[in-house]
């Protein structure tokens, strides 16, 4: 692979990761801590909207984030041509 | 069948399909023993990790750990999940590219330098060996509890199956009787957690019965809740009528923001799950093998805030202002009629688990916020020592009224919430059974776990990176089969330490868990990144990092935790618990700026980055 591919590569992949680390920090650290109090004034059930993302909300978020990081990095390694 | 029989045979029977599978799996080489051959199916490894990552806390102990602190116990919840995302994007496909065995192989061989492998070294051992003590603590916890044997007998039980598994099998061995004994645990924790969520709100999913309603009426001292009340309405109601915050209250939201990072980082810098991702044939099975992991972990976790939340609402129902006498000799009934027998009670009071007092002398139980006794746990008198109505008399004294609307009466420990469910919800003896074969399996999966990569470290990077090191070729000197020789006496070795560390805890095991986290995230954690993601980075900004993360995190925890430093003085308000995430931020720092001072790596080492970071050929990198 040339250096310049390799480049390439290595930053679609930065900005997958940037991406969805976003994604990541906003449904954890954003929606289960920083603004718990503002989304617990929403409720559904009895549940408390920020009190669910921290409980169970988060934890969905994040097996979606690693699946979605999966299929997006098998597309970007078949248009590289480093997929195995 | 009787309950203790049946407790032998499952314990018993899932004893023997670990051994059974020790012995399939045998190590043949040393790949086998470090990596199980490299060749494990994603989907197989990602239910290793989960139960290899799954230890006896977060079976026995988190779910009663959330119960009591509410909403702040999201920390542990995130924390311990979190992590997983960063380890899928950041650690483990360059990980698994780099294509070695251990850690310490990565740090000593992306940083050119022997130094920086034993730091790596050292670090892993003590992460290690502060983690696994608590385990084989677990193990005979579980056996006291459940098989009336000595704690000490029961740590050296779960030494004798560890030995057998990890010795014979290496990692080979591990990973298949990690898959095994994750679905032991799943089990003994889902079957009654089902059964829970559908007496307390008639909803089959743990998950969504938070979103129940309860399907009783009950008193909580100081008023009646009713029948149909949503849960959660039901339990912020209740707690708050005892004096306790609200269930849902945020609490202090700094310290559980940096609790649920140091968590986060922590998770992924910890060495036991790293090596997992060396196992598997791909760097794309890498990747997808943690997000398996990561769901087999959420099964798991998404039930234990449920659990937390049932479990307290059914604490005050059962046992607010009941006559303690007729209670455990299980004259009473609900309300409703159903029976409210409280030989549970009576059990786990046995164990320690449990102790009421009768402050006020109604010879009724009362429970509400504050402290019964004025020590800590109950300790108590002698095992024939009974109250006028049959309790057991604590030694502790009798803490001073705190004024509030009810006095609080009763000691609750955490582990009660997971551990005495069954019995509460008039569960069959069975559902008993294997929760003490799901607790033991949590415990000697994760202990395997740590002592594999104890061995691994000492056998691989010290003898034969180091010690046994050919100063003209820098390849290991010993055969593969010295070399698979030594490896299995350092995990001989290990289990030993461990075993001893069991019978003799150090007396911190409940601080463990900041200890071992705090200095996983601030040591392995930013050197494994910066060693991908930062070209430029080199020895001296590396060895500074880990120093300064490994220094700073260690010093903080032991002023506070073990010698009495004032609460007063914490940096910035943080707890020890959480300060890993200010010793991670130092390590980047001093790392960066020790990095741009000296000179670049060589140049073979800039080549070596870029080849991690392809994914391609992951398979050749292997066979070094």
């Amino acid at each position: 692979m040339s250096p310049e591919k390799a480049q390439a590569y290595w930053k679609e992949n930065i900005s997958t990761i940037i991406k969805l680390l976003i994604v990541w920090f906003v449904v954890s650290f954003g929606c289960g801590i920083i603004f718990i109090e503002q989304l617990n004034t929403i409720s559904i059930s009895g549940v408390k909207l920020g009190f669910w993302f921290a409980q169970q909300g988060a934890i969905y978020m994040f097996v979606i984030l690693i699946f979605i990081y999966v299929k997006v990095m098998t597309g970007i390694d078949e248009k590289y041509g480093v997929n195995e | 069948m009787e309950l203790q029989s049946l407790i032998y045979l499952f314990v018993g029977v899932s004893f023997a399909v670990y051994i059974g599978i020790a012995l399939w799996a045998k190590a043949g080489s040393t790949k086998d023993f470090y990596v199980a051959g490299g060749g494990v199916h994603p989907i197989a490894n990602g239910m290793a990790t989960a139960a290899d990552w799954m230890s006896a806390a977060s079976f026995i102990s988190l779910a009663g750990i959330i119960s009591f602190m509410g909403s702040a116990g999201g920390a542990y919840l995130m924390g311990w999940t979190g992590g997983y995302v960063l380890l899928a994007m950041l650690l483990a496909p360059y990980l698994r590219k780099f294509g070695k065995f251990t850690v310490p192989d990565f740090v000593g061989d992306r940083y050119y330098s022997s130094t920086a492998r034993v730091v790596a070294v050292i670090a892993v051992i003590f992460v290690s060996f502060t983690y696994v003590a608590g385990q084989m603590r677990g193990v005979g916890i579980v056996f006291s509890r459940f098989l009336q044997v000595d704690v000490n007998t029961g740590v050296i039980i779960g030494m004798a199956i560890v030995f057998f598994y990890s010795v014979l099998g290496g990692m080979k061995g591990i990973t298949y009787t990690q898959v095994a004994q994750y679905v032991v645990m799943i089990f003994a924790f889902m079957i009654p957690a089902i059964f829970l969520s559908l007496q307390v709100t008639d909803t089959f999913l743990p998950q969504l019965g938070m979103f129940g309603k309860i399907t009783f009426e009950f008193n909580d001292g100081v008023r009646v809740i009713p029948e149909g009340t949503y849960l959660l309405h039901a339990l912020d109601t209740a707690v708050t009528d005892l004096g306790f915050k609200q269930y849902t209250d945020p609490g202090n939201l700094w310290n559980m923001f940096m609790l649920t990072t140091a968590l986060m980082l922590g998770t992924a810098g910890l060495p036991h799950v790293i090596v997992r991702f060396f196992t598997v044939p791909t760097v794309k099975d890498a990747r997808i093998s943690a997000g398996w992991a990561l769901i087999f972990i959420a099964i798991m976790y998404t039930t234990i805030s449920s659990v937390a939340a049932f479990s307290r609402v059914n604490l005050i129902k059962n046992v607010q202002n009941v006559e303690y006498k007729a209670f455990v000799n299980g004259e009473l009934t609900h309300p409703d009629g159903t029976p409210n027998n409280g030989a549970w009670f009576k059990t786990w009071e046995h164990g320690g688990l449990l102790a009421w007092t009768d402050r006020n002398g109604d010879g009724k139980i009362q429970y509400a916020v504050g402290s019964a006794f004025t020590k800590g746990k109950p300790a108590f008198e002698g095992e024939e020592d009974f109250g006028p109505y049959g309790e057991r008399i604590t030694t502790n004294g009798i803490a001073a009224e705190n004024n509030g609307k009810i006095e609080n009466e009763l000691y609750v420990d955490n582990d009660i919430m997971v551990l005495a469910n069954p019995e509460i919800a008039n569960l069959p003896n069975w559902v008993i059974a294997f929760i003490a074969a799901g607790g033991l399996a949590a415990a000697l999966s994760t202990a395997a776990g740590l002592l594999l990569v104890i061995a691994s470290s000492i056998a691989h990077d010290l003898l034969g990176q180091v010690i046994f090191r050919d100063p003209e070729t820098g390849k290991s000197t010993m055969n593969e089969k010295s070399e698979l020789m030594w490896a299995r006496i350092s995990a001989v070795v290990a289990i030993l330490i461990a075993g001893y560390l069991g019978i003799h805890p150090p007396g911190f095991v409940a601080q463990v868990v900041a200890f071992a986290f705090g200095l996983a995230a601030a040591a392995f954690f930013p050197t494994i990144i910066l060693g991908v993601f930062d070209k430029r980075m080199n020895k001296e900004g590396a060895i500074a990092g880990i120093l300064t993360g490994l220094i700073f995190t260690f010093g903080y925890i032991i002023y506070f935790v073990f010698l009495g430093g004032n609460p007063a003085h914490y940096f910035l308000g943080i707890n020890p618990t959480g300060i890993g995430t200010v010793g991670t931020i130092l390590h980047l720092i001093v790392a960066f700026v020790v990095s741009r001072m000296t000179p670049p790596p060589p140049q073979e080492i800039q080549d070596l980055v870029e080849r991690i970071r392809i994914p391609s050929g992951a398979g050749e990198a292997h066979d070094h």
